[in-house]
């Protein structure tokens, strides 16, 4: 327990006396991140706003280090903890390096002038976040990606020891979530900081966290390293996904499957199929996908959107039932598509189905689209 | 690395100098606004007697009297008063983090203005007169009946707009029942009554100096002491929050800060419009700044020097007559809240 300096106990947490999530037992160590997610008013921003003292707790504790945080001197706690929030902030003709420099607050005398020293950690934070070059710009005319590496320079200027962050990724593009993220990831490990956010982005957040809290109902749904946490079935439970698939191995989420029988069967291996099966699953027309090892990358992404998968064990010669299959599959679908099938000693069957297909006047050969 | 260092280092003394410049022109307009102020009037003195008069005391008996009971007071009181109004809005801009919101526009000064006028004819009527402290007493009173309703309001109202709306018909309807007491109030006092309702300078006493000078200075300090919380304040109050503000305190010292200054003004000068959104936006682009350890003074002294300005203009354009001061303020200030507010709608798209 003690190696975690921020840690929750028995935490109740809502709004107005009205309780939302209750018994939250959560908890992370210096240089770990650990990431909320869960649908869209889950509760994620509840939690966030009552371990920063921005709402009441309606029971149980939270520690940081040894001490009780609600019972802490607001000033001694703003130099354990710094926040970035999502409220949009429009200040008056403040500079960035103005902004940053509000995180000196908790350290300056009574007029919040800073001394060099103040400046030098200014300076040094906008450096870690690469803002230095914007320090003079007003805050209001730089990009959503650059405020968002100002505040985060803001809040790392405060010299916290934990950092929380609600949902730092929200108006950003591909680009900065990334560069956003990669920089925490770094400035996390270096700093030792406890790093508490929410993700809204479920891939990201399996990519960049230590520690994941799935936000669901009255209670922690669940908790723990992603590995144990992203399951196919968790996520979809969580964000009760019914019209796609998420795929815990690359953390990436796909569409659902086009309805019906399978009117066209695919015949890949290797890598040759994805972009066939996208190209037909935005055509809406169901497909087979044949006849792929287990550990084939488009066995991976078939069992997601393909309607039926025919698939065989690796590294042994391709199974008799699965050629079997197939061949019901080419008898049933309207068109047998060869996109690229190597034969070799182990796949000897698919040279049969190619037959048959060819005999029946359904095949055809290739990957470009107008094939279909 | 050493180029970044040398464009910094010029930033910062660019940023300096901009400061400097802006307070040293507000203190050569202060000295040049004052001594023209002594100097213009009915009777025109000149300067080389102001400074007999002032300095050395001598002079002619006549001279004498108008500058020390006439001239100084109004004009220690327009730039004491006029400082405490921009303060005041500044306070109120910052407290309802819009740069529109001010003591007159929000009512708050007409509520002054109720309770100072019912104040008055009671006390003139039963009493014969009434002190300085009692004035402002009544004016506080207003001020905070007001804001407090501005408050509540504000809970309901998020829409800032809407705000503004509900503050203006607060000021209308204190205005009417003002307006109302005063015409039915017969006193021989009334002329001076009326002339106080619509805002103005004039007969102003070194007793009511020296209560103004006492309230508005020490108010300055203490709002020159809430200058590091109220930069924290401006980046919304959950940042300051996390920064270490107690956040209830703060409000409520700005609160009454604001009121004290607006309840000063109002008890003296009666209800003066624009100074409190004007001022503070015109230094703020001047100095292209809005921290509050250098608007705050700045401020100050630019409210000092609009007022006196304005009380220049309304009691030398149409002399003998004279203007209301709120008239003289309107005529410049209402142009910058407009170009503010076009300019705002432009920044926003």
């Amino acid at each position: 327990m003690s190696d975690l300096f921020f840690r929750t106990k028995g935490l109740t947490v809502g709004y107005n006396g009205k309780p939302l999530i209750h018994d939250i037992d959560i908890g992370v160590a210096e240089g770990e991140i650990l990431t909320l997610i869960g649908p869209n008013g889950s509760g994620k921003s509840t939690i966030l706003k009552s371990i920063t003292r921005q709402l009441k707790i309606l029971g149980g504790t939270v520690y940081i280090g040894e001490h009780d945080l609600h019972t802490m001197n607001l000033k001694e706690l703003a130099k354990q903890m710094s926040v970035v929030l999502t409220e949009r902030m429009k200040p008056e003709l403040m500079s960035c390096r103005d902004i940053v420099a509000t995180g000196r607050h908790p350290y300056t005398g009574n007029l919040g002038l800073l001394s060099p020293e103040d400046e030098a950690i200014v300076n040094e934070s906008m450096e870690s976040v690469h803002v230095l070059d914007l320090q003079n710009r007003d805050f209001n005319a730089i990009s959503d990606g650059q405020r968002q590496r100002v505040l985060l320079a803001r809040a790392l200027c405060q010299q916290p020891r934990v950092l929380i962050l609600d949902e730092p990724t929200s108006f950003l593009d591909i680009r900065h979530k990334l560069e956003l993220l990669t920089l925490l990831r770094k400035l996390t490990k270096e700093r030792k900081l406890a790093v508490i956010m929410s993700l809204h982005e479920i891939d990201l957040a399996q990519k960049v966290s230590d520690k994941v809290i799935c936000v669901k109902g009255d209670v922690i749904a669940r908790y723990g390293t992603p590995a144990t946490v992203f399951h196919e079935d968790t996520i979809r439970e969580l964000y009760e996904i019914d019209n796609g698939t998420y795929d815990p191995v690359f953390g990436s989420i796909e569409l659902g499957k086009p309805e019906g029988k399978p009117e066209i069967l695919v015949l890949s291996g290797g890598n040759n199929g994805v972009s066939v099966y996208r190209h037909l699953q935005k055509k809406n027309i169901p497909f087979a996908a044949a006849v792929l090892t287990t550990n084939d990358m488009d066995y991976a992404v078939a069992r997601h959107i393909a309607t039926e998968v025919v698939s065989t064990p690796p590294y042994e010669a391709f199974s008799e039932q699965a050629i079997e299959r197939a061949l019901e599959l080419v008898h049933s679908c309207r068109i047998v598509l060869d996109a690229g099938v190597v034969i070799g000693t182990a796949n000897q069957g698919v040279a049969k189905i190619i037959e048959e297909a060819d005999r029946l006047g359904k095949l055809k050969k290739g990957r470009t689209h107008e094939l279909l | 690395m050493s180029k970044d260092l040398k464009t910094d280092a010029y930033d910062v003394l660019k940023r300096r100098l901009r400061y400097e410049t802006v307070f040293v022109l507000l203190i050569i307009a202060f000295c040049v606004i004052t001594v023209l102020n002594i100097n213009i009037g009915s009777v025109p003195i000149s300067v080389k007697e102001i400074a007999e008069i002032i300095f050395r005391r001598q002079g002619d008996p006549t001279q004498m009297k108008i500058v020390w009971s006439i001239r100084l007071p109004r004009i220690i009181m327009a730039a004491v008063l006029g400082g405490g109004l921009s303060l005041s809005g500044f306070l109120l801009q910052t407290f309802f983090s819009n740069p529109i919101a001010g003591p007159f526009v929000l009512g708050i000064s007409s509520g002054a203005k109720l309770t100072v006028a019912l104040t008055m004819i009671y006390a003139l009527s039963y009493a014969g007169s009434v002190s300085s402290i009692v004035l402002v007493l009544a004016a506080f009173v207003g001020s905070m009946i007001s804001t407090g309703f501005i408050l509540i309001v504000s809970t309901k109202l998020k829409n800032m707009s809407a705000l503004l709306v509900a503050g203006i018909m607060i000021g209308y309807i204190c205005s009417a029942i003002t307006d109302f007491v005063v015409t039915f109030a017969e006193e021989s006092d009334i002329v001076n009554l009326h002339n106080w309702s619509l805002g103005s300078f004039s007969g102003m006493s070194w007793d009511n100096v020296k209560a103004s000078v006492i309230l508005v200075g020490v108010s300055f300090v203490l709002v020159f002491l809430l200058s590091k919380p109220m930069s924290a304040y401006q980046l919304g109050e959950n940042y300051a929050r996390s920064m270490g503000v107690n956040i209830k305190l703060f409000r409520t010292c700005l609160i009454l800060l604001s009121s004290v200054l607006s309840a000063t003004v109002t008890a003296f000068a009666g209800p003066i419009s624009f100074v409190g959104i004007a001022v503070p936006h015109l230094i703020k682009r001047a100095l292209n700044t809005s921290k509050p350890i250098v608007v705050i003074p700045a401020c100050f002294l630019g409210g000092a020097v609009f007022c006196m300005f304005c009380d220049l203009i309304a009691r030398t354009a149409f002399a003998p007559s004279e203007l209301n001061i709120s008239t003289v303020t309107s005529i410049f200030g209402a142009p910058v809240v407009i170009a503010m507010m076009i300019r705002r709608q432009k920044e926003k798209q």
